[in-house]
C-alpha cells in the first residue's frame, strides 16, 4: 500500500431505481500492472467502467456514491473525453475505426498534429494544415512499440478484423499523456494467434508503465498475463488476490457461486421426464449467423414435458439459437420439433408447426410498441391460425374477451386491453409476450431471457407459470437466460453454450464449479 | 481463367458504379452525331455554360464529405445571391440617381468598371445573407440527421415561397409603383410589376451587374495581383521582423518576384499592355500556355530527380506529363482544333475564381477542420469519441456550401446578364445535384474531379437535347422534356443505385463478421 | 382516460395552432364580409375533391415506407385511365346510355373553358340555389358519364396496379432512403410521360391540340365527359352553404374501404410490417411483400384520387401538374396529424379539410389587406412545406 496508485475506486455504490448493481466496490491498479476483472454478465462490471469513464448515463440514473481517484487525487469526469484528458483509454469491443481512413490518420482521429500557416494565424487553429510527416511517424512508433509491422499509410479498410483491434490499441497508447489502459473482451473477436499476439501486447504495455485493466471470460488468459485479479459477483466484490495465489477452477467456482434463489417452491412431485422420455425437439448441427451471438453446431435432444435450460455467458450463442430455429436469422442444420422438420428460409415455419416463441428483445422484436394490448396478445394467433377473425376483419368482440382473460390470468397490470403495450412496465410488457406465445395454444414454448429487465414480483410470477405449465399441461418449453440461478431454480436440465457449440448439459445441481468452468471456456477440453 | 474471370468482374463493377457517367458519355457522342451544330459553337457553348456553372457545383463537395449527403438546400445560397442582386440594382437604378449619374461612384467606377462595384454590392449583402441562411438550414439539419437531403429539398422549396412572399407582397406593399415614382422622379427602369405589387419578374443587369466578372481585363487582374501580394508580403515581414522570426525571403520573393515581373512588363512593354488589356482569353492560348508550363515544370522535376539527387530509375510521372503536354500541344495544330480554339475565349477571370476554388477546396480538406469534416462524414460516432464537436462541424459545412453556392449563383447571373426574379433559383439545387452525380459522384463521395468532368457532360447533353429532339422528332419540345426526364433520373439512379449498394454491402458485411457456418472451425481455434 | 390524454396529445401542439388558425380566418373573412358560407362550400369541395389522394398516403405510411412522396405515380395511372375513356367517348363507346339533366353544369363549364377563373366554378350552384333555408341543388348525371368515370377508375386502377407493383419492388431495394427516392422517381416517371403525352395515339378531338393534330393539350377540358358527375350528385344548399353529398360520399366510401381492408388480415400484417419489421418477422410475415402491397395500394388510390380530383377541377391537368402533387398530399396528411412512420383515416378527414380550409381562407383574407396578386399558390407553398420540414425535425424521436 505504500507504491503509488494510477486508480483507486473506493467503495463505490450504484443502483438503479433502486436496484442495486455495484455495492461498496473498491479496488486498485498499480502503475504497469495488469489487472484481470472477472464476472459474470450482470455482475457489474461495465457498470464500474461507465462509472470510470464518466458516462452520462450515470449521471442520468442519479449518481453513485463513493470515489475515484487517480494518482491519488480525486476525480470526477463528466464525459469521456474527461477521462481521456486525465490519460485514462479503453480499448472497445466495437471498433472505433473509419475504414475510409489509413492507420495513421485513424490513430490521430481528432488529434492531429497540423502546421501554422497564413489562414490558421487569421482564422484560427482549426485552419492549421495537417503535418502529415509527424503524424506518420508517431502513429509508426506506436505500431512498432506495439509489434506490428503493417504500413502506416495502408487504409483500414482493407485490414484483418484482428488487426483493428491493434489498430485501437496504437491509438491509445499513442497519447502522450496515457496512463491506464482497458481492455473490454479484446479477444473475443480474435483469432488464437492473434489472441496471444494481444496478451503479448499488453505485457509489453504493462512493462512501459502502463496499467492495465483487462475484462474477460476467459480464465485462462487471466492466468497467463494477470498479476492480480478481482471477482466482482452480484455488484460485490468476491475476491481480489494476486494471480499466483490462485487458479482456473478457483476464479470459476468464485465467479458463478452464490445462493439459489427460491424462485419456484419446491414441489413434492417430481414432473422432469426421465431419460426415457419421448424426444420432442431435436437439433442436429445448428448454425446461426446472429451478428454477436453466432452459433457454431450444436446439438442437442430435448424431451417431451420439460423445461429445458440454455445458459451461458453474453455474447457467446446461446441467445442465437432460438432465433435461429424462428428464422430470425439465417441458419443450418436440422431441428425436428415432434418429428416434423423446420425449414428456416421458409418465413413462419416454426409458428405453423405449433412453436411459440417470447424473444429476448422484447421491445424491438416482441411487441408493437404503438398497439393495444388486445391486439399485441392476438396478432400471431390472427396471422397464423386465421382465428379472432369475422368474415375476414377483426372480430373485436373475441379479441376483447380473450384479452381480459389473459390480463386476469397472467395478472398484468394496466387500465384494459385497449392500453398500448409501450406505456407498460417491462415485466408487464413481459407478461403480454408470454399471453401472445400461450394464445397460440402451442406444443412448444421457447423463451429467451423471459426476465431480462424486471422486477422480482414479475420474475417470479412468469417463472412460477411456467413450471405451472409444465406441470399441468406438459408443455415443452426450452429457457434461454443468462442468469444462471434462474436457470438451476426451475430447469430440469441445462445446457451451457460457450462460443457457440455446447460446452455441457449439466443437472441444476450440479457444482458451481462445473457451471463456471462450463462457461468459461469450452468445458470439457479445460477439465481434461 | 481465374484471372480473367476477376477482370471481368472489375470491368463490371466499374460500370456499375458508374453507370449514369457511362450512359451520359453514350448519350453525349450520339448527340453530337445528331446534332447539326458546329463543334466550335458547341465547344463555345460548354465553356460559357462551365464558366456560369462550375462554381456552383463545387459548392456540393464540402456537405458530400461532411456526411450531409447532397446539399439541395443550396438553393438558399442562391436566394442570398438574388437579394443581393436585387439591392444592388436597386441601389443603381435609384439611390443613385439622387446624387446624379456618376458621382457617387465615379473614383471607384474608373479602376473597375461601374459593374464590379454593382457586383461588389451585390457580394457585401448577399455574403452575410448566405452564412445566416446557411447557419439556419445547418441548424434545421441537425434536427433531422439521416434525412437531410430530402430536408434540403423541402427547405428549398419552403424558402422559395418565403422569398416570393417576401419579394411579391412584402415589398410590393412596402413600394408601389406611385411611392417610388415620388420618391424617385428621376428613376429610368421600374422594378416593380406594372400590376403595382411586387418586384419585376425579369430584372435587367445590362449596365451595372452583367458581366461584372467576366469582363475584368488581364491587366487589372495583374494590377490587383501585384498590389495584393506586395501587401500581404509586406504585412508577413513585418510581423516576421517584430516577432524576431526568420525572414524566410526565399519563400516571399517565389511568388512576388514573378508577379512583379508580369506586373512590371504589363507597364512597360505596350504589347504585353495591349494583349493583357482584353478580358478574355482565347482558348488555344490557355491550352498552349498550360502545356508549356506543365512541360517546364516536369523538364524541372526530371533534372532535379536524375540530375540534382540522382535518384534510381526512371521518373515515370513527370515523363508522362511531359508525353501529355506535347501530346495536347500537337493537337492544338490540328487545324480544325486550332480554329474552334482559336473561336473560344474564355472569361479570365471566372475561370481564375473557379481555379481557385478547386485549390481552395483542396488545401481546406488537408486543414485540422478539414479532417474531422471528414471524420463526421465517415463516422459520427468515432468523431464525437474522438471529442469532435459534431453539429458545430456540420454547421459550418453548411455555411461554406451555402456561401460558395451564393457566390456561384451571382457568377451564374452576372454571365447571364439578366435576372429571373423568380426563376433563377429553384432548379439550381437540382441541376447542380445532377451534374455532380452525372460525374460520379456519389451521395458519400465526391471530388473535384466528379464536379468538372459532370458540368462538362451534362451541360453538353443539356445544350444538345433540344436541337437533337428536333432532328429526330421534328420538335424541339421532345427535347425539352428529355432533357427534364434525364436530370430527374439522373438523381433518380444515383440515389437508388446508391441506397441499394448500401443495403448489400450491410448485408455481406453481416456475412464476413462471422466466420462461415460451414467450416465449423470456429470454436477449435482458441 | 388514456385514450383521451393520448388522442389529445397526438391531436398536438401545431395542429391545435393550424386549427386556431382556421376559425381565425373564417370569422375574418366574415369580418370583411366575405360570404362565409360560400367560402366553406369552396372549402368542403376541395375538401372531397383532394380526399382521395391523402387518403392514399394511408397505406404507404402504414406498411413502412413512409409518405408516398411518389404518389404522382399513381395520378399518370388515373391519367392514362381518363384519356383513355375519353377516347372511348370520342368513339362512341358510352352513346345511349342516357344522358341526365347536366344543362346548368355544361353552362358554367363552358364560361370556365373559356377562361374564367377556377373560384368561378361555384357559379354553377348558386344559379340554382332558390330562397329557402334547405334547397336540393342536385343534378343526376347521366349514365352515360357515370359508367365512364368507373371505366376511367378501372383503368386507372389496372395501371396504377402494375406501377405500384414495380414501385413497390424498386422501393424495397432502397430501404432507408424512401422519401428521396419516391420523390426523384415520381418526379422522373412525370418527366418521363411529358414525353408520352406527345407521342402516345390519342386522337380524341377535346384531348389533342387542333392545330398540330397530335400531342396531348395543357388541360383537356371534361366538359364532354364527366365533369362534376359527384359534385352536383344529391348536392343540397343549407342557408347558402352548399354540401356536394355525391362527393363527400365517394370520399367517404373510399375511407371506409380502407379502414376496413385496415382491420383485415392483411392489413393488419402490413400494418405491423410497418411499424416493427422485426416483430413482423418473428410474426412469419414478408415484410417486403407488405411494402409492395401497401405501395400498390398507395398508387392506385393515387389513380382514383386524381380522376374524382380533374371531375371536380373539370380539367384533366397534363404535364408538368402532377409533379407536385405529392407533396401537397404528403403536406395534408401531417397537418391531419400523423407522422413519416403512423397515419390512420381520421388524419385524412382531418388534415385535407384543414389543409384545403387553410388555402382557401387565408389567401382571400390577405387579399383584403394586400389588394393584389394571387397569394394561394405561394401560400401553399410555405404551408405544405413547412409542415413537412416540421414532421420531419419531429420523426427522429421516433427513431427507426
Amino acid at each position: 500500500m505504500e507504491a503509488k496508485r494510477v486508480l483507486e475506486l473506493d467503495g463505490i455504490t450504484k443502483d438503479y431505481s433502486g436496484n442495486v448493481v455495484l455495492k461498496d466496490v473498491s479496488l486498485s491498479v498499480k502503475p504497469g500492472e495488469i489487472y484481470a476483472l472477472v464476472g459474470e454478465n450482470g455482475a457489474g462490471k461495465s457498470t464500474l467502467m461507465n462509472i470510470l469513464f464518466g458516462m452520462s448515463v450515470i449521471r442520468e440514473t442519479g449518481g453513485f456514491e463513493g470515489s475515484v481517484k487517480v494518482d491519488g487525487e480525486e476525480v470526477h469526469f463528466q464525459s469521456p473525453a474527461d477521462a481521456m484528458a486525465a490519460g485514462i483509454g479503453m480499448v472497445h469491443q466495437e471498433f472505433m475505426l473509419i475504414p475510409g481512413f489509413t492507420i495513421a490518420e485513424n490513430i490521430k482521429v481528432g488529434r492531429e498534429d497540423t502546421l501554422p500557416n497564413l489562414a490558421s494565424r487569421v482564422v484560427g487553429k482549426s485552419l492549421e494544415t495537417l503535418n502529415r510527416g509527424k503524424m506518420n511517424a508517431d502513429a509508426r512508433r506506436a505500431l512498432d512499440t506495439i509489434g506490428m509491422d503493417i504500413a502506416e499509410y495502408a487504409r483500414v479498410a482493407g485490414l484483418p478484423v484482428g488487426y483493428m483491434q491493434f489498430v485501437e490499441i496504437a491509438r491509445e497508447i499513442d497519447k502522450e499523456n496515457i496512463k491506464l489502459l482497458v481492455f473490454d473482451e479484446p479477444t473475443a473477436v480474435l483469432t488464437e494467434s492473434e489472441a496471444d499476439q494481444l496478451l503479448a501486447v499488453m505485457k509489453t504495455i504493462a512493462a512501459k508503465g502502463i496499467a492495465v485493466i483487462f475484462i474477460t471470460h476467459r480464465l485462462s488468459e487471466v492466468m497467463e498475463v494477470a498479476d492480480r485479479m478481482t471477482v466482482l459477483r452480484d455488484g460485490e466484490v468476491v475476491t481480489e488476490k494476486p494471480i499466483a495465489d490462485t487458479d482456473v477452477v478457483e476464479i470459476a467456482q468464485l465467479m458463478v457461486g452464490r445462493r439459489i434463489e427460491k424462485l419456484v417452491d419446491d414441489k413434492e412431485e417430481n414432473f422432469a421426464p426421465g431419460e426415457d422420455a419421448e424426444i420432442a425437439v431435436k437439433i442436429r448441427d445448428l448454425y446461426v449467423n446472429m451478428p454477436g451471438e453466432t452459433v457454431r453446431g450444436v446439438d442437442l435432444d430435448i424431451r417431451k414435458g420439460e423445461i429445458f435450460g440454455i445458459g451461458g455467458l453474453a455474447g457467446q450463442g446461446k441467445v442465437g439459437i432460438p432465433n435461429g430455429m424462428m428464422g430470425m436469422f439465417p441458419a443450418q442444420g436440422e431441428v425436428e420439433v415432434f418429428g416434423e422438420p423446420l425449414q428456416f428460409a421458409k418465413l413462419g415455419d416454426a409458428l405453423s408447426k405449433g412453436v411459440a416463441f417470447v424473444s429476448e428483445d422484447r421491445r424491438g422484436v416482441g411487441l408493437l410498441l404503438t398497439d393495444s394490448i388486445a391486439h399485441n396478445i392476438i396478432f400471431n394467433t390472427m396471422t397464423v391460425r386465421r382465428q379472432f377473425l369475422n368474415a375476414g376483419l377483426m372480430n373485436a368482440k373475441a379479441v376483447r374477451e380473450h384479452a381480459a382473460e389473459m390480463i386476469q390470468l397472467l395478472d398484468i397490470r394496466c387500465v384494459g386491453g385497449g392500453q398500448r403495450v409501450g406505456s407498460l412496465s417491462g415485466g408487464n410488457q413481459q407478461k403480454v409476450c408470454l399471453a401472445a406465445a400461450l394464445t397460440l395454444k402451442p406444443r412448444l414454448l421457447v423463451v429467451s431471457e423471459p426476465t431480462r429487465g424486471i422486477d422480482i414480483g414479475a420474475k417470479k410470477l412468469i417463472m412460477e407459470y411456467l413450471s405451472q405449465l409444465r406441470d399441468e399441461e406438459g408443455l415443452t418449453i426450452i429457457m434461454i437466460s443468462s442468469e444462471l440461478a434462474e436457470l438451476r431454480s426451475i430447469c430440469d436440465r441445462i445446457a451451457i453454450v460457450t462460443e457457440g457449440q455446447v460446452s455441457r448439459i449439466l443437472a441444476p445441481d450440479a457444482p458451481d464449479v462445473e457451471f463456471g468452468l462450463a462457461m468459461s471456456e469450452l468445458g470439457d477440453r479445460e477439465v481434461s | 481463367m481465374r484471372q480473367n474471370g476477376i477482370d471481368m468482374y472489375r470491368v463490371s463493377n466499374f460500370f456499375i458504379k458508374n453507370c449514369v457517367t457511362v450512359l451520359f458519355v453514350i448519350l453525349c457522342i450520339i448527340a453530337l452525331y445528331i446534332t447539326t451544330f458546329s463543334p466550335t459553337f458547341i465547344l463555345e457553348e460548354i465553356f460559357m455554360r462551365m464558366g456560369r456553372s462550375t462554381l456552383l457545383v463545387l459548392s456540393l463537395l464540402i456537405p458530400v464529405i461532411a456526411g450531409l449527403g447532397l446539399n439541395f438546400g443550396i438553393v438558399v445560397g442562391a436566394i442570398a445571391a438574388q437579394a443581393g442582386i436585387f439591392i444592388a440594382v436597386f441601389f443603381f437604378q435609384y439611390i443613385e440617381t439622387l446624387f446624379g449619374e456618376g458621382r457617387l461612384l465615379g473614383f471607384m467606377a474608373d479602376f473597375a468598371g461601374i459593374g464590379f462595384i454593382g457586383f461588389l454590392i451585390a457580394f457585401a449583402v448577399a455574403t452575410p445573407l448566405a452564412i445566416l441562411f446557411g447557419f439556419l438550414v445547418g441548424k434545421l439539419f441537425n434536427k433531422m440527421k439521416g434525412t437531410e437531403m430530402i430536408g434540403g429539398l423541402v427547405a428549398g422549396f419552403f424558402s422559395d415561397g418565403l422569398y416570393q412572399f417576401f419579394f411579391l407582397f412584402v415589398m410590393g406593399g412596402l413600394f408601389t409603383v406611385d411611392m417610388m415614382a415620388r420618391l424617385f422622379p428621376d428613376a429610368a427602369l421600374n422594378l416593380i410589376l406594372p400590376t403595382g405589387v411586387g418586384v419585376m419578374v425579369n430584372i435587367n443587369l445590362q449596365g451595372n451587374i452583367a458581366g461584372a466578372v467576366d469582363n475584368v481585363s488581364m491587366l487589372r487582374i495583374v494590377d490587383a495581383a501585384f498590389y495584393v501580394v506586395s501587401a500581404v508580403s509586406a504585412v508577413m515581414l513585418i510581423y516576421r521582423f517584430v516577432t524576431k522570426k526568420a525572414l524566410g525571403l526565399l519563400k516571399i520573393a517565389k511568388v512576388f518576384v514573378p508577379v512583379a515581373i508580369l506586373w512590371g512588363a504589363s507597364h512597360i512593354f505596350p504589347a504585353v499592355e495591349e494583349f493583357l488589356l482584353a478580358d478574355r482569353l482565347r482558348l488555344i492560348y490557355a491550352v498552349e500556355w498550360t502545356a508549356f508550363l506543365v512541360a517546364a515544370i516536369s523538364l524541372w522535376r526530371i533534372i532535379q530527380e536524375k540530375a540534382l539527387q540522382k535518384k534510381e530509375g526512371v521518373p515515370l510521372r513527370p515523363i508522362l506529363y511531359l508525353a501529355a503536354a506535347a501530346l495536347v500541344y500537337g493537337i492544338t495544330w490540328h487545324p480544325a482544333v486550332y480554329t474552334a480554339f482559336m473561336h473560344v475565349r474564355l472569361p479570365v477571370l471566372t475561370f481564375l475564381l473557379i481555379i481557385g476554388t478547386c485549390f481552395f477546396i483542396r488545401w481546406f480538406l488537408n486543414t485540422r477542420l478539414g479532417q474531422n469534416m471528414r471524420t463526421v462524414g465517415q463516422d459520427r460516432a468515432v468523431a464525437t469519441s474522438a471529442g469532435i464537436n459534431v453539429n458545430r462541424v456540420r454547421i459550418i459545412a453548411i455555411i461554406m456550401s451555402t456561401t460558395l453556392a451564393c457566390w456561384g449563383q451571382l457568377i451564374f447571373l452576372q454571365n447571364m446578364g439578366t435576372m429571373a426574379m423568380y426563376g433563377a433559383h429553384p432548379a439550381v439545387g437540382l441541376y447542380t445535384v445532377a451534374a455532380l452525380l452525372v460525374g460520379g459522384a456519389s451521395v458519400q463521395s465526391a471530388g473535384i474531379k466528379n464536379a468538372l468532368l459532370g458540368v462538362v457532360l451534362f451541360h453538353t447533353l443539356i445544350f444538345l437535347a433540344p436541337n437533337v429532339g428536333a432532328q429526330l422528332m421534328g420538335d424541339s419540345q421532345h427535347g425539352e422534356f428529355f432533357r427534364l426526364f434525364i436530370t430527374y433520373g439522373v438523381v433518380a439512379i444515383s440515389l437508388a443505385l446508391y441506397a441499394w449498394s448500401r443495403i448489400k454491402t450491410a448485408s455481406s458485411a453481416a456475412q464476413i463478421g462471422d466466420p462461415a457456418p460451414d467450416t465449423g472451425g470456429g470454436a477449435q481455434e482458441s | 382516460m388514456e385514450r383521451i390524454t393520448r388522442a389529445a396529445k397526438d391531436f398536438g401542439l401545431a395542429r391545435s395552432i393550424i386549427l386556431g388558425f382556421f376559425l381565425l380566418l373564417l370569422v375574418l373573412s366574415g369580418v370583411y364580409g366575405m360570404s362565409v358560407p360560400r367560402m366553406l362550400t369552396d372549402v368542403f369541395i376541395r375538401w372531397g375533391m383532394h380526399g382521395i389522394l391523402v387518403l392514399a398516403m394511408v397505406p404507404s405510411i402504414q406498411s413502412g415506407i413512409g409518405p408516398n412522396f411518389g404518389v404522382s405515380i399513381g395520378i399518370i395511372g388515373g391519367l392514362l385511365g381518363a384519356l383513355i375513356s375519353i377516347e372511348l367517348r370520342a368513339a362512341g363507346a358510352f352513346l345511349g346510355l342516357g344522358s341526365g339533366d347536366r344543362e346548368v353544369g355544361q353552362a358554367a363549364d363552358a364560361v370556365a373553358t373559356n377562361g374564367a377563373a377556377y373560384g368561378d366554378y361555384l357559379a354553377d350552384y348558386y344559379e340554382i340555389v332558390g330562397g329557402g333555408f334547405f334547397n336540393y341543388v342536385g343534378q343526376l348525371p347521366g349514365a352515360d358519364v357515370v359508367v365512364q368515370i368507373i371505366v376511367a377508375m378501372i383503368i386507372g386502377l389496372f395501371f396504377a396496379a402494375i406501377f405500384g407493383i414495380l414501385y413497390g419492388m424498386l422501393l424495397n431495394r432502397v430501404k432507408g432512403s424512401e422519401m428521396m427516392i419516391s420523390t426523384y422517381v415520381g418526379f422522373s416517371v412525370v418527366a418521363f410521360f411529358n414525353i408520352m403525352w406527345l407521342v402516345l395515339p390519342f386522337r380524341a378531338g377535346t384531348s389533342i391540340w387542333p392545330i398540330a393534330g397530335a400531342g396531348l393539350r395543357v388541360q383537356i377540358s371534361l366538359v364532354d365527359d364527366f365533369s362534376r358527375v359527384f359534385n352536383h350528385l344529391w348536392a343540397v344548399s343549407i342557408g347558402g352553404l352548399i354540401i356536394p353529398t355525391g362527393l363527400l360520399l365517394v370520399f367517404f366510401l373510399f375511407c371506409v374501404i380502407i379502414w376496413l381492408f385496415m382491420r383485415s388480415r392483411s392489413g393488419m400484417m402490413m400494418s405491423a410490417a410497418g411499424a416493427n419489421p422485426s416483430f413482423a418477422k418473428a410474426a412469419g410475415i414478408n415484410v417486403n411483400r407488405m411494402r409492395i402491397l401497401g405501395t400498390t395500394i398507395s398508387t392506385m388510390l393515387g389513380a382514383v384520387g386524381i380522376i374524382i380530383y380533374a371531375q371536380s377541377f373539370g380539367f384533366l391537368q397534363m404535364y408538368s401538374a402532377p409533379l407536385f402533387m405529392g407533396f401537397t398530399t404528403v403536406a395534408a396528411i401531417l397537418i391531419g396529424g400523423a407522422s413519416i412512420n403512423r397515419a390512420w383515416i381520421f388524419n385524412v378527414l382531418l388534415g385535407a379539410f384543414l389543409f384545403q380550409g387553410i388555402l382557401v381562407t387565408g389567401p382571400a383574407v390577405a387579399n383584403q389587406l394586400v389588394p393584389e396578386g394571387n397569394l394561394s399558390e405561394i401560400a401553399r407553398i410555405i404551408i405544405s412545406n413547412g409542415i413537412i420540414l416540421y414532421a420531419l425535425t419531429k420523426a427522429k424521436e421516433v427513431a427507426r
